[in-house]
């Protein structure tokens, strides 16, 4: 083999068959400004139109090219322009009549999710977006394929805690609609501080108002293969384990650049950047908490789990650039814990706590994601779960989320099983101890201050 | 255009024959083979060069994994740029 080593070769085909490499989603982001219209049923027209039209060829294109390289492609998804900004005057009736339009046009396609179903409101709340939250719970609960979410808080504009108010509301609403299948409305509802206008994972996916007309974003995967990497160093010092995450981050992210360069070619549409994101799956070996395991913690949860996550989500980050011409989105180790086998593990044995996750998403992407918490968590703490997640994002000018999922009817102990990529999650323990005073204040809790840093 | 062939799979004779002769079924040339038994078990990586196939290149990957299922091996055909992206620089 005079340019490839036998070695080489051996080493990509184990990562695939059995260190779970994949490519974890194409995007296609696309702008719906032009679907504009003061009819509804006109603007629902354009929107399908344009939507089916433009991501046509998506699936089979990324079919195609997971064939040709023998890598899977798990998802194929489309993100859409922010829809509070091109809702115009249409009340909540008329966004949950586009949610169902674009939940429609996903199906049309065969994508897996499509997203953008969100409202940026970090700042303050247009009269569109009102609209559109107060849409959420019915139009995640009559769609199957729809995420949404909310941008609540911005290191430039603070936190707009009467957003963050409304979207614990929904998150209640929505957990009751959808009680027969263990409240997954909320599992498609994401709440963000910093939101990244180019992630093409779900469910904080949307087409920012930057971006080009149509773009094609692709998020890498491997956690299995960072995992298998740790474990064959053995023993050795920090920077030989950052170096050894770094190499096999560069070699994860080469695939992404790849897949991201073909499929743009093929669907004649821009590249917009490749995440770097490590994402788990339930699956045995694709899991982020048994990395930190093979890093020495004897669970994930215990002390020293902040710190040995620090230094994957940074040398993920420095191995990963330098495969790739671009590169955005949430680009870090995720964490969510119904989504990761070992987290689920760890969090059902105790070592993994609600409190010690907020402390983790201090130093990573994206938040406290996909966490189940107990069915009869009042609305206010709810909000207080949110509120501090996303002070942690916007004092540290970086993108944090929360994903919560108070299971209608369940305790803890209880553990509720979505089944798929979403997993299942152990119902988590939470304070019982009030924030309602603090919540129901209203306001904006102001920008913070970014001199005299201490 | 080159691509990767491996094949893994209990060893047993005319493994490279059976290969060799799927590939000129569907006008695979082929440019290197590297081939390999570990404690009965068979491993092989071909190079070949897929320039000239009779068939779409999609179409060439499906019937040399139906061929692997049919003859008890594990065949996977994958275009040479994964392998030179993850270990070029």
């Amino acid at each position: 083999m005079s340019i490839l080593t036998t070695n080489d070769i051996r080493e990509t085909i184990n990562m695939i068959q059995n260190e779970n490499l994949d490519v974890r989603t194409i995007t296609m982001g696309i702008s719906l400004y032009d679907c504009v219209s003061d009819d509804i049923d006109r603007l629902c027209d354009n929107i399908y139109d344009k939507i089916t039209h433009k991501a046509e060829n998506l699936v089979k294109t990324g079919e195609s090219i997971s064939k040709k390289y023998g890598i899977p492609i798990v998802n194929k998804r489309v993100s859409v322009t922010p829809i509070a900004l091109i809702g115009g005057k249409a009340d909540s009736d008329g966004y949950v009549k586009i949610a169902k339009t674009l939940d429609r046009a996903a199906k049309t396609l065969g994508i897996n999710f499509i997203g953008g179903f969100s409202a940026l409101v970090q700042k303050g709340m247009s009269n569109g977006s009102e609209q559109l939250i107060k849409a959420i719970p019915q139009a995640l609960t009559e769609t199957d394929f729809l995420c949404s979410s909310l941008n609540v808080a911005s290191t430039k504009a603070g936190i707009n805690m009467d957003a963050i108010y409304m979207a614990g509301k929904a998150i209640k609403e929505m957990a009751y609609l959808t009680k027969d299948k263990n409240s997954i409305g909320c599992a498609k509802f994401v709440v963000f501080a910093n939101a990244p206008e180019d992630n093409p994972f779900m469910a904080g996916a949307f087409h920012g108002i930057g971006e080009p007309e149509c773009v094609i974003n692709v998020g890498v995967s491997g956690p299995g293969v960072v995992a298998a990497a740790i474990k064959r160093a053995g023993n050795c010092d920090f920077g030989t384990l950052a170096d050894i995450i770094k190499k096999t981050a560069y070699k994860i992210t080469s695939v992404g650049q790849l897949v991201a360069t073909d499929a743009a070619k093929a669907l004649n549409t821009p590249f917009g950047i490749v995440d770097l994101s490590l994402a788990p799956t339930p699956a045995i070996g694709d899991s982020v908490a048994r990395i930190l395991e093979n890093m020495g913690l004897e669970r994930c949860g215990t002390h020293g789990t902040t710190a040995a996550l620090a230094m994957l989500n940074d040398a993920v980050k420095k191995g990963g650039v330098m495969a790739s011409s671009s590169v955005g989105g949430l680009s870090g180790a995720f964490i969510p814990v119904s989504e990761d086998e070992g987290m689920i593990e760890a969090a059902e044995c105790g070592a993994l706590t609600l409190t010690k996750l907020e402390a983790m998403t201090a130093v990573c992407s994206v938040g406290l994601d996909m966490i189940a918490i107990p069915g009869d968590t009042p609305t206010e703490t709810i909000c207080g779960i949110i509120a501090d997640e996303i002070a942690i994002g916007v004092v540290n000018t970086k993108t944090t989320a929360a994903r919560l999922i108070p299971a209608y009817g369940k305790k803890v102990g209880d553990s509720i099983d979505f089944g798929g990529l979403l997993g299942t999650a152990p119902i988590m323990d939470i304070s019982k101890y009030s924030c309602k005073d603090f919540i129901l204040r209203g306001g904006h809790i102001p920008a913070p201050m970014h001199s005299l840093k201490n | 255009m080159k691509a990767v062939i491996s094949v893994t799979g209990k060893d047993g004779v005319g493994i490279v024959a059976k290969v060799s002769a799927k590939c000129a079924q569907y006008g695979a040339n082929i440019v290197d083979i590297s081939q390999t038994v570990l404690d009965g078990y068979f491993v092989m990586i071909m190079i070949t060069d897929v320039s000239a196939l009779s068939v779409q290149f999609g179409d060439f990957v499906d019937a040399m994994a139906n061929f692997g299922k049919e003859s008890g091996l594990q065949v996977s055909t994958m275009h040479e740029d994964i392998f030179n992206s993850m270990h070029k620089i």
